[in-house]
């Protein structure tokens, strides 16, 4: 159990290393130098100047040693300083996660509340009706893109009933109703896709569930459809169910960069865009970092967890 | 292993479709066609998108609704919105295009290749792909898109070409692995044929079908990235005409007429599930042959 886990550590290091390079890789060797989104192109043909901004900003040493010392830098919690605003990039992800992170816990938490009741409906009577309308509801879920959902939430709820505010955010601290407000269409929006691929694979586990023999026992003893179903036949659906939200979160990261600009949403995935929009190399650079380890770290954690949970991995060691 | 190979029948197939299935690969259908053909159809190769049908004057009718002039209406600066919907399809259709063609030409044979050889070449190009496969797809795409600066479709198809490649390698690298067990691989390795011959004849004849049923449902992955990517902006250039865009330009506008970003929108919907219905349907057959063999 142990070497497993130290094994899954080194992965997990060396994936993040891995990752971090081919970022570096991607930021500073594609076409474009990054100095011209700095000055206006009249200053650009200054190559005297252009040369000391180089230096500078140390585009002139080796690609290596570049990423060497940036490596070095982000490793004590310093992303570099954004070149537009002249803001720290941990700062701005300090600031920025709470609302990205919020949008993202409520969307998981909706979408496994409605689809966890759906998919064991769907496959406690498999072959329906019922299962048949949930079937295709999911699939039809599956293929309305978030931002769209999104539009068509502001339409009704902000435009027509004017029950929600259309854009922006309040912060929990600030008030809690006003932060539920502001949270519950981008939610709703990202949660629709969620409930989609949930519900097929509780649906999917649970008709495998239910031929094994220890539900067979349950029902023998008398106990009630509905206790085996949610306390018997779903507990080996909440291994798979772990997996999926953990392999889903980079589906999420990049749901929440269109969710957040469409609602105007102060979070990390809108600030990626801005510093995209305004070609400030350094804050994508770590923005992409951030959100990629955040990705790869979720997975090791949900494998860990799998270890730790599950008896026939377990045993294996 | 052509013991029972059986005539390919498009319209047995076509047949054994439930409706909806039916509709939804007439409506791929069509839309291709509509794409592909966009050029001649009269009145449409208009550059402003603005003459249709029988009213070619090009009069400007900002958010006008449907009439029989212009089908589904105009959006806000006065653009037939179907003309632009048809040239849209061509945007999705390049991308889809490019992103299976070369997830399926390079990413089947790869995989393929890594899954039959097994060893330190699999590990290597396997422990690659993980690290590519590590980024949230939007996110590296973005960061991409930024940083090549072009947004030419041309340019555009390149990235969502080589990006689609690590996904294809790794199913068609599972598929590989499984079929290279079976006791056909192992009667022709008994025999002493080469490698690359059983890898040509075996292999990847076998792992084919299922990365083509693979690439149906990521072409409607691909379809809704472009749709996203498009309505961030990030996508072919304004006014270069793409789903995405349509109805990014029509959310200004929400509160006086919400059509011209209806048609888009639905336009979407629906190629998006046609593309997951039709991919379901054929992979349902290809497991079905993979039963079978």
């Amino acid at each position: 159990m142990l070497k497993m886990l130290a094994a899954r550590f080194v992965r997990l290091i060396a994936t993040l290393l891995a990752v971090s390079f081919l970022t570096f890789f991607l930021v500073n060797t594609l076409p474009g130098d990054p100095i011209n989104a700095l000055i206006p192109p009249d200053a650009q043909q200054d190559r005297e100047f252009v040369e000391q901004l180089r230096e500078e900003y140390g585009l002139n040493d080796p690609f290596i040693v570049r990423y060497g010392s940036w490596l070095g830098d982000a490793i004590n919690g310093d992303l570099g300083r954004s070149v537009i605003t002249d803001q720290l990039v941990t700062d701005e992800i300090k600031h920025r996660i709470p609302v990205t992170a919020e949008l993202a816990v409520v969307s998981i938490g909706i979408a496994l509340l409605l689809a966890i009741p759906l998919g064991v409906t769907a496959g406690y009577r498999q072959g329906s009706r019922v299962d048949q309308s949930i079937s295709a509801m999911a699939q039809f879920l599956l293929s309305i893109p978030s931002f769209i959902v999104g539009l068509i939430l502001i339409y009704f709820l902000s435009i027509r009933l004017r029950w929600l505010p259309a854009t922006g955010w309040t912060r929990l601290t600030e008030s809690v109703t006003g932060n539920i407000k502001s949270v519950i269409m981008p939610a709703i929006s990202l949660a629709l896709t969620e409930i989609a691929v949930y519900t097929r694979i509780v649906r999917s586990d649970m008709i495998n569930t239910l031929k094994e023999t220890y539900v067979l026992s349950a029902k023998s003893k008398g106990l009630k459809d509905r206790f085996i179903l949610f306390r018997h036949a779903l507990r080996p659906s909440s291994l798979t169910l772990t997996t999926i939200v953990g392999l889903n979160i980079a589906g999420l990261i990049g749901g929440t960069v269109v969710i957040e600009q469409l609602f105007a949403l102060p979070g990390l995935g809108k600030r990626l865009l801005d510093a995209i929009f305004q070609r400030d190399f350094i804050m994508v650079q770590g923005v992409t970092v951030f959100m990629a380890c955040v990705y790869v770290v979720i997975n090791t954690l949900v494998d860990i967890f799998y270890m730790i949970i599950d008896p026939r991995i377990r045993r294996k060691s | 292993m052509k013991l029972f190979r059986r005539r390919f029948s498009f319209w047995a197939v076509f047949k054994s479709m439930s409706l909806v299935t039916k509709m939804c690969f007439s409506w791929l259908f069509v839309l291709a066609l509509a794409a592909i053909f966009a050029d001649l159809i009269p009145g449409l190769d208009d550059p402003n998108y603005q003459a249709w049908l029988f009213d070619t004057t090009g009069k400007e009718l900002r958010n006008d609704t449907p009439s029989w002039n212009h089908l589904l209406g105009t959006d806000v600066n006065g653009r037939d919105i179907l003309a632009r919907l048809i040239y849209g399809a061509r945007v999705s259709l390049a991308v889809v295009a490019s992103g299976v063609s070369c997830g399926v030409i390079f990413g089947g044979l790869f995989g393929s290749f890594v899954g039959y050889v097994r060893g330190k070449r699999e590990a290597a190009v396997m422990a690659a792909i993980d690290v590519v496969l590590a980024f949230p797809g939007l996110v590296l795409l973005l960061t991409i898109i930024t940083f090549v600066g072009s947004r030419d479709l041309k340019v555009l198809c390149i990235i969502i070409g080589v990006l689609s490649i690590p996904v294809y390698t790794r199913v068609a690298r599972a598929n590989a692995l499984t079929i290279s067990r079976r006791e056909f691989v192992a009667a022709a390795e008994a025999l002493g044929t080469r490698q690359r011959t059983i890898l040509v004849k075996e292999i990847v004849p076998n792992v084919l079908p299922t990365v083509l049923a693979y690439a149906l449902v990521a072409a409607a992955v691909l379809v809704a990235l472009e749709g996203a990517l498009a309505f961030l902006g990030l996508s072919v250039e304004s006014p270069a005409p793409s789903w995405g865009n349509m109805i990014n330009l029509a959310r200004a506008d929400l509160r006086v007429t919400i059509w011209p970003a209806v048609w888009p929108s639905l336009a979407l919907v629906f190629t998006v599930f046609s593309l997951n219905n039709v991919g379901d349907f054929i992979r349902q057959r290809a497991q079905k042959r993979a039963a079978a063999i």
